[in-house]
């Protein structure tokens, strides 16, 4: 039933992650919604509510994740937040994702390296929503 | 090279003996070769069955992996890990865990570990594994011996450039798998696509590669002995016929002005950066049935290159970021448009090296006018 699907906002400004991601996350059974910026999925986030939704970090801006992250918290706090991004973490690049303050600032409930197999994404993305 | 490294000793922290002995066997065999090393590695493994074990052998032994397992008897693996962070950081940690779960990965990567084995792993799994730190570990003696020879590494470079490299390898690798997968169906014309997109990438990586060789040519300083008169004339004409094609497609016009027959004493090379990017970009950046109009003429001392688009041209904030490594204006327009970032700063590298000045004037959807200056 269409109607009963879970919405993911999945927000990448790399055309070919955002569409393997849609395809991913659709043959888990969700509809998906996509933006390919920061300005666009803020623009989505003032309409619409979705049940789930994955940003990557770099977008339009080094921190657009992190501000997407904060923005949708404050507007939907029950929303869970996947934040993905392909920055190795062996350079030391910071994400500023390390420490306990740090975290509770940007508020995503789960951080991913980007290359994630499908079915780790799934069960993720399952134990989020509790399903 | 006396940093040359040939066996790597491997502490496996585990409290099954069946683990233990297995990671010995699978290593002691095992040799990593790479083709920029002038000998393999080779792995020397140590094994201990408790956290406080292994911390007795790290104080007394020069270790440089560390196979940990979290569930210990005594203290447990993220303690040993700790001690590894605040004592010795050099050593590279690698979490064995039963269970693959990503929560308790990401809890130990942030924690300092480098990298996880799932617990059952292949003999194959393990060595690839090891494959990766090993490469780690050599390239990380790299770079402390480039530093210590002065050769300070820009990290931050360094790590953007790995996101750059690393995100068309992400995309490249998910079209591959859902190849391999089959998850469009067993019909190879429902891939068509995936492929198209996935040599898009290559060669979108191509050209980031090539003008990353172009910034380690630019040399650091002037040097005259590949000198000579040329007319710039000739030079931009060379860059418009190398865009041509694409000019064509998106039916841009130029027009090249020269009443002064401007010549300079340089290396074409470097005139050939600085005419490529700028009038390339010129032609990207511009709107179908745009025009690029192309001026030089000679000032005093000067000699004055314009080059004037009709482009989508850029606002105050993406003025000032222009000539940062790897940084593209992103909106709307630019989406399909493929660049690596690395254009205009090496203009700008270039244009320094002659101890000339470049500038931009722009109006977003009217155009922009980059003005190179270089003295005679």
């Amino acid at each position: 039933m269409a109607q009963n699907k879970k919405l993911v906002l999945i927000a990448d400004d790399d055309s070919d992650y955002l569409f393997q991601m849609k395809m991913f996350v659709e043959s888990f059974g969700f509809e998906v919604i996509t933006a390919t910026s920061q300005r666009e999925a803020e623009y989505i986030i003032e309409s619409t509510k979705p049940d789930l939704a994955i940003f990557d970090l770099m977008m339009e801006k080094d921190d657009s994740g992190f501000v997407l992250c904060f923005k949708m918290k404050r507007k939907y706090p029950d929303v869970p937040i996947i934040l993905a991004t392909a920055v190795a973490s062996e350079t030391g690049y910071s994400f500023g994702i390390n420490t306990t303050a740090d975290k509770q600032w940007i508020k995503a409930d789960l951080y991913l390296e980007k290359g994630i197999r499908k079915d780790q994404l799934h069960k993720e993305i399952n134990k989020l929503l509790k399903i | 090279m006396e940093n040359k490294v040939k066996s790597l000793v491997v502490m496996v922290v585990d409290d099954e003996p069946g683990i233990r002995s297995g990671v010995s066997r699978i290593l002691n065999n095992f040799t990593v070769s790479f083709p920029f090393m002038d000998s393999d590695i080779g792995f020397q493994v140590i094994e201990v069955g408790t956290g406080e074990e292994a911390i007795k052998e790290i104080k007394n032994k020069h270790i440089d992996i560390v196979l940990l397992d979290n569930k210990l008897p005594g203290i447990q693996g993220t303690d040993v890990l700790e001690f590894i962070n605040k004592n010795n950081p050099e050593i590279i940690v690698m979490m064995i865990t039963s269970y693959a779960s990503l929560e308790l990965a990401v809890k130990a990567t942030s924690q300092g570990a480098y990298d996880f084995i799932p617990k059952p792993f292949t003999p194959q799994e393990l060595k690839s594994s090891l494959e990766n730190v090993s490469k780690h570990l050599f390239l990380r003696g790299v770079t402390k011996k480039l530093k210590q020879d002065g050769k300070e590494i820009r990290h931050q470079f360094l790590s953007v450039l790995s996101h750059e490299l690393k995100a068309p390898l992400n995309a490249i690798e998910g079209y591959l798998r859902i190849m391999q997968e089959k998850q469009a169906g067993s019909r190879i014309e429902d891939y068509e696509q995936m492929i198209e997109r996935s040599l898009q990438r290559i060669k979108g990586m191509r050209n980031l590669i090539m003008d990353l060789l172009d910034l380690t040519k630019i040399k650091f300083e002037k040097k005259t002995d590949k000198f000579q008169l040329l007319k710039i004339k000739d030079v931009a004409q060379y860059a418009i016929e190398a865009i041509l094609p694409y000019a064509i497609q998106k039916d841009i016009k130029f027009s090249l002005t020269d009443d002064d027959e401007v010549t300079m004493n340089a290396d074409p090379d470097d005139l050939e950066i600085i005419f490529n990017n700028l009038i390339s970009n010129a032609v990207k950046y511009n709107k179908e049935g745009g025009s690029v109009d192309i001026n030089m003429k000679s000032e005093n001392e000067k000699i004055i290159i314009c080059i004037k688009d009709s482009g989508i041209g850029l606002n105050n904030e993406e003025k000032d970021q222009l000539f940062n490594e790897f940084y593209r204006v992103k909106n709307e327009q630019t989406r399909n448009i493929s660049g690596s970032g690395l254009g205009l700063p090496i203009v700008k590298r270039v244009v320094d090296l002659y101890n000339g000045d470049i500038h931009i004037e722009s109006e977003p959807d009217r155009g922009s006018t980059f003005t190179v200056e270089l003295p005679k």
